[in-house]
């Protein structure tokens, strides 16, 4: 695929997800973590749209979720590439349902961790980075984490575990949106902030636009020699649609009938 | 396994639990292509200096960070490895206890955990490093097995069958120091979750776990010579807990439990929820969350799936006295 058309087919992938997450979030009529999910489409659209190679057989590459409230983005990736059938979807946080605000480990699904405690995602790719060292295995590791769930300090230990063990097949995305549960990041915490201390660390630490489909596939590509990469995404909690964009609100909300039309129309 | 006897026995006893748990960890890496031991900053403390040296690709060290050794852990043990993982009972049952319950309970990734010295072995240390609470904590997360062996010989039987077979998460309690006496002279047969019966008797019935076995056995020789006729029971397994122990509960009126662990949780609670729910002559009817992880729903719906809305309730306890009227009158 050229490059023209490929940055078409996942700028229309990355809408067509938004329009999934939001039909999820008012067909559950729950509140549900919609700004954080809508942080992370652009990111999940080029992974899953282009750079993970994944199958449920045999996944080559592997996906960790460390912010586990993230689920709706990695949701509406994983239906979009064929792993969770409409009908399944459509159960998003109804009773009994597999699929809930957090992930839970289901191959069938595409699912690599349980997840929703935060700062633990890290350390499971960690180990699984090793175990393809180990075995000799092609592929890459990806893990997502959040700005805020940087304050954790087991991140920083998986991240001391990741320079030590030289996992150049580990890739952490730090999506910084900026905003944590009870509202706007601490500025010592801002994505440069974060950007020096995965450096510090001794990880590739790249800035990066998170909602830019071009530079997301050239980073997410990166390689370091026997050092893991740090793709510090700058993004924004809410992305794409305007009155979610930047309000804390959204973190975990209810969506309407009315606020659902007004809000696919920016789409 | 190596040579059980004897002499063996005796010389695990004199080199005790950790310098023996790095033995036996030296077979089973002989045998298991896919095994992996991990620490954190704990080798030499777990006798695994040569292990290390022999077998440096199934060794690895993640520094003092039993969050993360947890995590890292639960990845190789995903991608189809065979880990043991190592720490002081305390630092893995309570600093990494979240860990613990979201890889091996709620993802029940198959990660075996060694937890040294637990109980009161570590003297001078202190409580910061005692094992106190860790069956309590442990137990109280669904899916891990607890076993605690008796003596060297047995926690070596114990580490061989969880490498050899998937029974899943587990946690391995090790009690004792070098010079604590042995309880088995000889090899013998151990089955997971099967007490072992060391000696029958008709007055009271003794369960022990751990080190505590072999001081239940120093007890029962000074009773035998009170006219007391004490059954002495190594319950090596805590959870599962055997049917076993119900048969031998409705044998007795006088129970005794020994541990090596606070009075909280640990076998004395086991025992005590038993005894509560099936021996005693107050009828106890627990209406809680099972020990297993539910599914989600809205809070009406999982307390309805749970039994706990008040409807549910009453027709458990009419069902719970009626059950309890026919059995009187059997």
């Amino acid at each position: 695929m050229n490059k023209l058309n490929q940055l078409e087919e996942l700028t229309k992938l990355a809408s067509k997800m938004r329009r999934i997450l939001l039909e999820v979030s008012l067909n559950c009529g729950e509140p549900a973590h919609i700004g954080g999910g809508l942080s992370i489409v652009d990111i999940m659209a080029v992974l899953y749209g282009s750079i993970l190679q994944l199958s449920i057989k045999k996944p080559i590459d592997r996906f960790v979720l460390s912010k586990g409230h993230g689920f709706l983005g990695l949701l509406s990736a994983l239906h979009c590439s064929g792993f969770i059938k409409k009908e399944e979807l459509m159960k998003f946080q109804t009773n009994g349902s597999e699929l809930i605000a957090h992930p839970i480990v289901n191959p069938k699904f595409g699912i690599e961790s349980s997840n929703g405690s935060l700062g633990q995602g890290l350390s499971f790719g960690v180990g699984l980075a090793i175990a393809y060292k180990k075995k000799l295995k092609e592929g890459n590791i990806f893990v997502l984490v959040g700005d805020g769930e940087c304050y954790e300090g087991a991140v920083w230990e998986a991240a001391i575990a990741g320079t030590e063990s030289y996992l150049d097949n580990l890739t952490v995305i730090v999506d910084c949106n900026g905003f944590q549960n009870d509202g706007a990041i601490n500025k010592k915490m801002s994505s440069q902030e974060l950007k020096s201390k995965w450096q510090g660390f001794g990880w590739d630490s790249i800035m990066c636009d998170g909602h830019n489909i071009n530079e997301l596939l050239e980073k997410l590509k990166n390689k370091s020699k026997n050092k893991p990469t740090a793709i510090i995404a700058q993004t924004v909690k809410g992305k794409g649609i305007s009155f979610m964009e930047n309000n804390n609100d959204w973190h975990h909300g209810r969506l309407t009938q009315k606020l659902f039309d007004e809000a696919i129309k920016e789409l | 396994m190596k040579i059980f006897d004897e002499k063996s026995s005796k010389q695990w006893s004199r080199m005790g639990p950790r310098a023996m748990f790095g033995q036996f960890m030296l077979d089973i890496a002989e045998k298991n292509e896919n095994l992996m031991v991990l620490s954190a900053d704990l080798g030499r403390s777990s006798g695994l200096d040569r292990f290390k040296s022999m077998f440096p690709d199934k060794y690895l060290s993640v520094g003092i960070s039993e969050q993360n050794l947890i995590g890292v852990a639960a990845g190789l043990a995903k991608e189809g490895f065979k880990v043991f993982v190592t720490s002081f009972a305390p630092f893995l049952s309570m600093r990494a206890s979240e860990q613990i319950r979201m890889n091996l309970g709620y993802m029940k990734l198959p990660v075996n955990l060694v937890a040294l010295g637990s109980g009161v072995s570590m003297g001078y240390l202190g409580n910061s490093h005692f094992g106190l609470e860790d069956v309590s904590i442990i137990r109280s997360i669904p899916n891990i097995n607890i076993s605690c062996p008796a003596d060297c010989g047995e926690m070596g039987k114990i580490l061989n069958d969880y490498s050899e077979n998937n029974y899943g998460p587990s946690y391995i309690r090790l009690t004792g120091i070098p010079g604590s006496p042995p309880v088995y002279k000889n090899d013998y047969n151990y089955k997971l979750g099967k007490p072992v019966t060391l000696k029958r008797g008709k007055d009271i019935l003794i369960l022990a776990t751990g080190s505590m076995v072999a001081q239940a056995l120093v007890a029962e020789k000074i009773l035998s010579k009170n006219n007391i006729s004490a059954e002495i029971v190594n319950v090596h397994t805590l959870k599962p807990i055997s049917k076993e122990i119900d048969e031998k509960l409705s044998l007795f009126k006088s129970v005794i439990t020994i541990e090596e662990h606070s009075i909280v949780g640990g076998l004395h609670s086991i025992i005590a929820e038993k005894i509560a729910s099936s021996f005693s002559s107050i009828s106890l009817l627990p209406i809680a969350l099972p020990d297993k992880f539910g599914p989600t729903g809205t809070y009406a719906y999982l307390l309805d799936h749970h039994g706990l809305l008040g409807e549910k309730i009453a027709i458990n306890i009419l069902d719970f006295l009626q059950k309890k009227k026919s059995n009187n009158k059997d």
